[in-house]
């Protein structure tokens, strides 16, 4: 074998085979992102018209579609939900990450039980939840808590859709984002800080109280944002535990039922009697669906991004 | 000049290497090269010649910029984006900085073996046969041919005779980087960089590394960067000293070990700092 | 926690899966039959829960069972009245239904007698989401594949996060997306009869699949050790023929649990093929006919469904079913990731 002497020339000869697949992959990449474009495009354009102050703030007590009206309620309905929501998932979800950090053993039985728990509740199916929700919380628990609050009375109080059901349908469907971003915040931050507050006698609790979960409170809030968002978008779940498609007041207690962005846009689209009428004011929903839950997104990935770089600085 | 001391734990080369016919040209000539890491000065006005067929070894600190210096020679450098590199080097008498310059066709001929050994997660025959399929159709006997070559020329091949359909992955350290160097010279490259090839491996697989070494030199322009100056000596025929990013001192190797012209270069290779 | 939502909807399905519920008209116990039964025999013929049963007067049980008696002799002359329909005999096998020349599989649960074969559903479910892979599975791939590996680190910073923006639409938008411009851009190239039906379903629930395709396979993609590269790279390949190569079959096991985390997603989507599929319960399996999934199943009659009938049952049922798919589904994903990981950071 011998050296090369003097190598041949080497102009530019593109290898066709590698060009053609490059530029097939990036158009994909493309593509995808023209019907993201596609979709919020066309949302856009039909909804805003519609899409104004009193579009946003107008009720439905004078009926559905009468003048002065608007989607206020499922504004109202939607946040609430979601804010119940948050209540009930953040303390069971961010325990269950200490938990599992900071007090389980390592790769013990439980722990990988735990986890793999965990993981599987994020893949069930939304409308699962829905039955779920349905099976355990009206079926079982509502109704139960009728038979011991008010005994007689025919009509179920607690035993029927309701706002708290629906409520705690969806903490239960999204615990698993909070543990994972909670887990994973907790993880970040460094050992040796747990360290020197243990080695100043503080106890175990009190190094996780004081000094690891304020650290850990941007991640924390994080998952609860990322929840939220999910959450929001939701129809499944909430569709016989709680949504309802018209009502003429705002929910008051949490037994009502509530009205729901999305839950709207799904009537709006499936069961209007007249389509071309009601087709603009389900776009101008959807405008303020996809405005709540891409606000969201963005805080969320905002303080996962200012969190990431204050880690870096104390590196 | 102080007069030199013999250097107590080195053994040069006894024979020197065969002085240039008149009129031989150089394979790699590098003049005024620069090369920047964002603001970071790397490597400052590099210049020098190097036959073919010699063993030339890259010697001095840490962090002086060797194993830049290696990467340019097959523009590896170019897949970091905050590095600008200026400057010619010439191989066989092509620029190779030069814009029209195919970067890949460039790397067939100039072949690395790493510090860490990389094999691919395939079999020992697919790892060899990687580089010879993508140049052009072979015929399967044409592959285990040149398959065969490669592990014997790199010393692998009795080791691993019966088992080239095994993962790569389950060689030793000094088998894996044995079979990056059969790797790299399957698809006959004229130049071979080895950027401190032996650093992670024990002191028989580095003896095995340094023999194969000096048996690829008869074939092949190695340009080895390496930490151990003992290894330098004992198997380059010129040795180029570095330090911080400056070429101080290139000659042969038994001058820069036991008669180097500059204070540095004496200072580093008697051990008084480095 | 998991355990518990077994356990829960599994409860309300469970007389299915027992036997036994009993859809059969025809049979009925006699008025005066009525002091003869325990509370517990009475309360299951008139299949009441034990909570409205309970408090009931004796005048309005005994109305029930005159009502019964009424409808068990008017569907007498029909002889599949006497059927038990919830039997898995009539709920996996195609059956000749007295207005039928031929056995059919049908799920149809409203009217007098009430069908509940669930084929129909697996089919459906199997055709929208088989669509959904075919589409989005290599979509994803060849944009993960590009974005890893092919393209400049700056672009890769605005691309990911676009890719991402997709997986906070929420499924309903998506299938509003698909009733309102996606149907009539797909009926205009195809010309077809129905325009909500598989195909179109299928083509929407896969553009909700791609986010999650993409970022696992991505990830996989960009955790392969660069070292690869390097290698691959120095040996004179071009970037996608080491990223084709080299990169992606060492990244198999990711990109696998990929797939198979998007057909759980897919198989699992309410909303999108709520709006699309067109819901008609039809046995078919070609894609441009309306289809039926079981998820679409569950959400469109479980609001109709008088709680504890037989039809209840029956929709939890599927559910279960569902529930065991998708479990079992992301089971298979997690163990096959975890086995081929370890093989390969193992010899490492």
């Amino acid at each position: 074998m011998n050296a090369v002497q003097h190598p041949d020339l080497r102009i530019g000869r593109p290898n066709w085979a590698s060009v053609f697949f490059t530029g097939l992959t990036g158009l994909a990449t493309f593509l995808i992102l023209a019907i993201l474009a596609l979709i919020l495009g066309n949302a856009l354009y039909h909804g805003w018209s519609n899409f104004n102050w009193r579009f946003l703030t107008g009720g439905t007590a004078k009926g559905m579609f009468s003048g002065g009206n608007g989607i206020w309620p499922m504004i109202y309905g939607t946040s609430a939900r979601v804010i119940l929501m948050t209540i009930f998932v953040m303390p069971v979800g961010v325990i269950t990450a200490i938990y599992l950090t900071e007090y389980a053993p390592s790769g013990s039985l439980l722990t990988r039980f735990i986890r793999s728990a965990v993981n599987n509740l994020a893949g069930v199916p939304s409308i699962v939840f829905g039955l779920f929700g349905l099976g355990f919380f009206i079926s079982f628990i509502g109704r139960n808590m009728d038979a011991a609050l008010n005994p007689g009375v025919e009509a179920p109080v607690w035993g029927k859709p309701a706002l708290i059901w629906a409520s705690l349908t969806l903490a239960v469907m999204t615990l698993p984002v909070v543990i994972v971003a909670t887990e994973e915040s907790l993880r970040a931050i460094p050992q040796g800080l747990r360290e020197a507050s243990l080695a100043l006698g503080a106890t175990k609790l009190e190094t996780v109280v004081k000094i690891v979960l304020p650290q850990a409170l941007p991640g924390i809030m994080t998952g609860a944002i990322l929840a939220i968002g999910r959450a929001a978008g939701e129809v499944a779940p909430i569709l016989f535990t709680g949504a309802a498609y018209y009502m003429a007041s705002l929910p008051h207690a949490l037994s009502d039922q509530f009205m729901d962005l999305g839950y709207h846009i799904f009537i709006l689209s499936t069961q209007s009697p007249n389509v071309t009428e009601t087709r603009p004011i389900a776009y101008a929903t959807v405008l303020a669906l996809l405005l709540l839950t891409f606000s969201l997104n963005l805080v969320a990935i905002l303080i996962r991004a200012r969190m990431r770089s204050k880690m870096r600085a104390m590196h | 000049m102080v007069e030199a001391k013999p250097l107590k734990s080195v053994s040069v080369q006894t024979a020197p290497p065969p002085a240039a016919a008149p009129g031989e040209e150089y394979l790699i000539e590098v003049a005024g090269l620069n090369l920047h890491y964002g603001h970071a000065h790397a490597l400052k006005d590099i210049s020098f010649k190097l036959r073919e067929r010699m063993v030339s070894a890259f010697i001095g600190p840490s962090g002086c910029g060797k194993s830049t210096l290696l990467r340019c020679f097959n523009r590896m450098n170019d897949l970091i984006d905050s590095v600008r590199a200026s400057g010619r080097i010439k191989i066989g008498g092509q620029d190779i900085m030069g814009g029209d310059i195919d970067v890949i066709e460039l790397r067939r001929r100039v072949g690395m073996v790493f510090q860490k050994s990389n094999p691919f997660p395939k079999s020992i025959y697919e790892n060899i046969a990687y580089g010879l399929k993508l140049q052009r159709h072979r015929s399967k006997s044409d592959l285990d041919a040149v398959v065969e070559k490669s592990l014997r020329d790199s010393a692998l091949w009795d080791e691993v005779k019966d088992r080239l359909h095994a993962s790569a992955l389950g060689l030793s350290g000094g088998q894996q980087q044995r079979l990056c160097i059969a790797r790299a010279i399957a698809i006959e490259p004229g130049i071979i960089l080895m950027d401190e090839p032996a650093s992670a491996l024990d002191p028989i697989a580095t003896a095995k590394i340094e023999e194969l070494i000096l048996k690829l030199k008869k074939n092949f322009t190695i340009l080895i960067v390496t930490h151990n100056m003992q290894q330098a000596a004992r198997i380059s025929d010129y040795t180029a000293f570095f330090y911080l990013g400056e070429l101080v001192e290139f000659d042969t190797t038994s001058r820069i070990f036991t008669n180097p012209a500059n204070k540095r270069t004496e200072d580093y290779v008697t051990g008084r700092f480095g | 926690m998991v355990f518990l939502i077994f356990v829960f909807i599994g409860r309300e399905s469970l007389p299915v899966f027992l036997g036994k519920t009993d859809t059969a008209t025809a049979k009925f116990i006699p008025v005066d039959q009525m002091d003869h039964l325990t509370p517990e025999q009475l309360r299951q013929y008139l299949l009441l829960s034990p909570a409205e049963f309970k408090g009931k007067s004796r005048e309005f049980l005994r109305h029930k069972m005159e009502l019964r008696e009424e409808e068990a002799k008017e569907s007498g002359d029909n002889k599949d009245a006497a059927i038990n329909t919830t039997r898995w005999r009539y709920m996996l096998r195609p059956y000749q239904w007295s207005d039928y020349n031929r056995p059919e599989f049908i799920w149809q649960p409203r009217g007098e007698i009430q069908k509940f074969n669930i084929i129909p559903l697996v089919v459906g479910s199997l055709k929208v989401t088989t669509v959904a892979l075919l589409i989005s599975v290599p979509l994803s791939l060849a944009a993960a594949i590009f974005v890893s590996q092919l393209c400049p680190v700056r672009i890769r910073e605005l691309i990911k996060p676009g890719i991402e923006l997709l997986a906070g639409i929420p499924s309903v938008v998506l299938g509003f997306f698909a009733l309102n411009v996606m149907a009539g851009v797909l009926q205009g190239i195809f010309h077809y009869r129905s325009a909500l039906n598989a195909l179109l379903a299928g083509a929407a629930l896969g553009l909700a699949v791609v986010p999650v395709v993409f970022s696992i396979a991505e990830d996989a993609l960009t955790s392969v050790p660069r070292s690869y590269v390097q290698a691959a790279l120095a040996l004179g390949s071009s970037r996608w023929q080491a990223a084709w190569q080299v990169v992606v079959p060492a990244a198999v096991p990711g990109i696998f649990a990929a797939i198979v985390l998007g057909f759980g997603r897919a198989i699992g989507e309410t909303m999108i093929v709520l709006m699309a599929s067109g819901n008609a319960g039809v046995m078919s399996w070609s894609l441009l006919d309306s289809a039926r999934t079981i998820t679409a199943t569950i959400a469109a009659e479980l609001g109709e469904a008088v709680q504890g009938s037989p039809h209840y049952r029956v929709l939890f049922m599927i559910g279960v079913l569902l529930f065991v798919v998708t479990f079992l589904s992301n089971l298979a994903g997690e163990l096959v990731m975890q086995r081929l990981k370890g093989r390969l950071e193992g010899k490492r």
